[in-house]
């Protein structure tokens, strides 16, 4: 399982804080804090400071990688800071987070993706805007791994979002994504899938329990890279949990060494 | 007898068959429509955005009661005719700027908004400026909706505004700006008359307004 640390995004008050007086410990702290939880990659985003988002991108990308050794997700949709980012990155292979089916962001996103060899995420929206049905998906996820692969991209280095909706405003948000996850399964299974889960809640109550529930449903349908906040041990143990019901984790490995650390375990951390 | 307190409570609770089998009563009883309107399904669509307000009830539970209130005006509607525009407070174009194609945002302030007594006219999303203009010229609206989800975005609301200055437009219309990555600073520093940061404030907000 593939967890991308989410917490270094300047739409968070403490990120944006701390990013206006330039406090390298803060982020430094923040980034070992994810690792030490058991992140694979650091998400980054800062595409909330619209007029030097390369800028602020450049400065974070430095300071987190004097923090730890764990690969970088660079996280904007606009190409001038995916550059600076992915430019900088020399912890392992980035995440460019993202490519969409829309004509021109794929233009602009694909020769950085190439000249830097980078894994990329793909989200499954085009020109015709945010994917309702599963069949949509399909259409969106089929289009973007041609397209991926004929320039060159390894099937294996694409990570498709799937585009979760809020099911405040639609019943079947829910139920076309776990859908869409299985078509997509089935006609590429080396392709990998993720998401943030985030959306899915909006507008609801107790937006945890959901978020929760839908990790273990979609893992369950064929996600194996989850955007998440890996200091939340309740969501990092139904994670592992998970993983080792699926049959994806011999001799319950992650889930004992997981729980040897502490990561999701009480008396563990209180004893600590 | 039927009551209006009893068609609110239909809205609220979002009792489909409860508020049609009202609406045909207060009809029997010789209630004039618009009144129906007025005082049962908007009156109680308004108690569901207050609740909404203050936490008691969710999206999902605001969309039901939408959908009820709008079964109840299938019956109503065609008995009052144009006379409709009389009990509208005011006129609101929407539209999601270009380069966003966000939707949801916008139709549930556009449902409060019509639950608040506005007539919206929804001109979609990905909207470029120049089709924002053709619409304040059209339909002359109070107040001119502009929702973005993206930061991406947010910067084609200003060119919006720009647009209705040049075509001598800004002077006859609000502009009322929303959505995720807004801002009351952003909307102060682009010249917006209105922002709010959920759907029920934005509501509260277009009825001051117009004042």
């Amino acid at each position: 399982m593939i967890i991308v640390g989410e917490l270094i995004n300047t739409s968070r008050k403490p990120i944006l804080e701390s990013v206006a007086r330039r406090d390298a410990e803060y982020i430094a702290s923040i980034a070992r804090r994810q690792a030490e939880a058991g992140a694979s990659y650091l998400d980054v985003n800062c595409s909330s400071i619209l007029d030097k988002e390369a800028e602020v991108m450049a400065w974070l990308v430095e300071n987190i990688q004097k923090a730890v050794d764990i690969p970088l997700c660079i996280d904007t949709p606009n190409p001038a800071a995916m550059a600076a980012g992915i430019s900088l990155a020399r912890k392992g292979r980035p995440l460019a987070n993202s490519i969409t089916g829309e004509k021109d962001r794929f233009a602009a996103m694909l020769p950085l993706l190439l000249q830097y060899h980078a894994r990329v995420t793909g989200l499954c929206t085009d020109d015709q805007g945010i994917p309702e049905t599963a069949a949509d998906r399909l259409r969106v996820a089929r289009d973007l791994v041609h397209r991926l692969t004929d320039a060159g991209i390894d099937i294996d280095d694409i990570y498709l979002d799937p585009v979760l909706t809020s099911l405040s405003t639609n019943n079947t948000a829910g139920v076309e994504v776990l859908t869409a996850i299985r078509l997509i399964k089935e006609e590429f299974p080396k392709v990998h899938l993720i998401c943030g889960l985030s959306n899915v809640s909006y507008g609801l109550p107790s937006r945890k329990v959901l978020n929760q529930a839908f990790m273990i449903q979609t893992m369950a349908a064929g996600m194996d890279a989850y955007i998440l906040d890996p200091l939340d041990r309740t969501m990092m143990g139904f994670l592992y949990a998970s993983q080792a019901l699926l049959g994806q984790d011999q001799y319950c490995r992650n889930y004992l060494s997981a729980y040897r650390r502490g990561l999701y375990n009480e008396e563990q951390r209180q004893q600590k | 007898m039927a009551s209006y307190e009893e068609l609110q409570q239909g809205v609220i609770t979002a009792d489909e068959g409860k508020v049609e089998d009202l609406v045909r009563q207060l009809l029997a009883a010789g209630n004039n429509p618009l009144d129906i309107i007025a005082r049962g399904l908007t009156a109680g669509m308004a108690i569901v955005g207050q609740k909404m307000k203050t936490g008691e009830m969710f999206i999902p539970e605001v969309l039901a009661s939408a959908h009820v209130m709008a079964k109840g005006m299938d019956i109503l509607k065609p008995l009052v005719g144009d006379k409709l525009s009389s009990i509208y407070i005011g006129k609101v174009v929407f539209g999601t700027v270009q380069g966003d194609i966000h939707n949801i945002g916008k139709k549930i302030v556009s449902m409060l908004l019509e639950s608040g007594g506005f007539v919206v006219i929804d001109i979609g999303v990905d909207v470029p400026a120049a089709k924002f203009i053709e619409a304040v010229k059209r339909e002359q609206p109070d107040i001119l909706a502009l929702s973005a989800l993206l930061t991406t975005t947010i910067p084609r609301m200003k060119e919006v505004i720009q647009a209705l200055s040049s075509a001598n437009l800004r002077d006859r219309v609000r502009v009322m700006v929303g959505g995720a990555p807004v801002t009351q600073s952003f909307a102060d520093s682009i010249g917006a008359d209105g922002y709010a940061p959920d759907a029920v404030l934005a509501l509260e907000r277009a009825k001051q307004l117009l004042d």
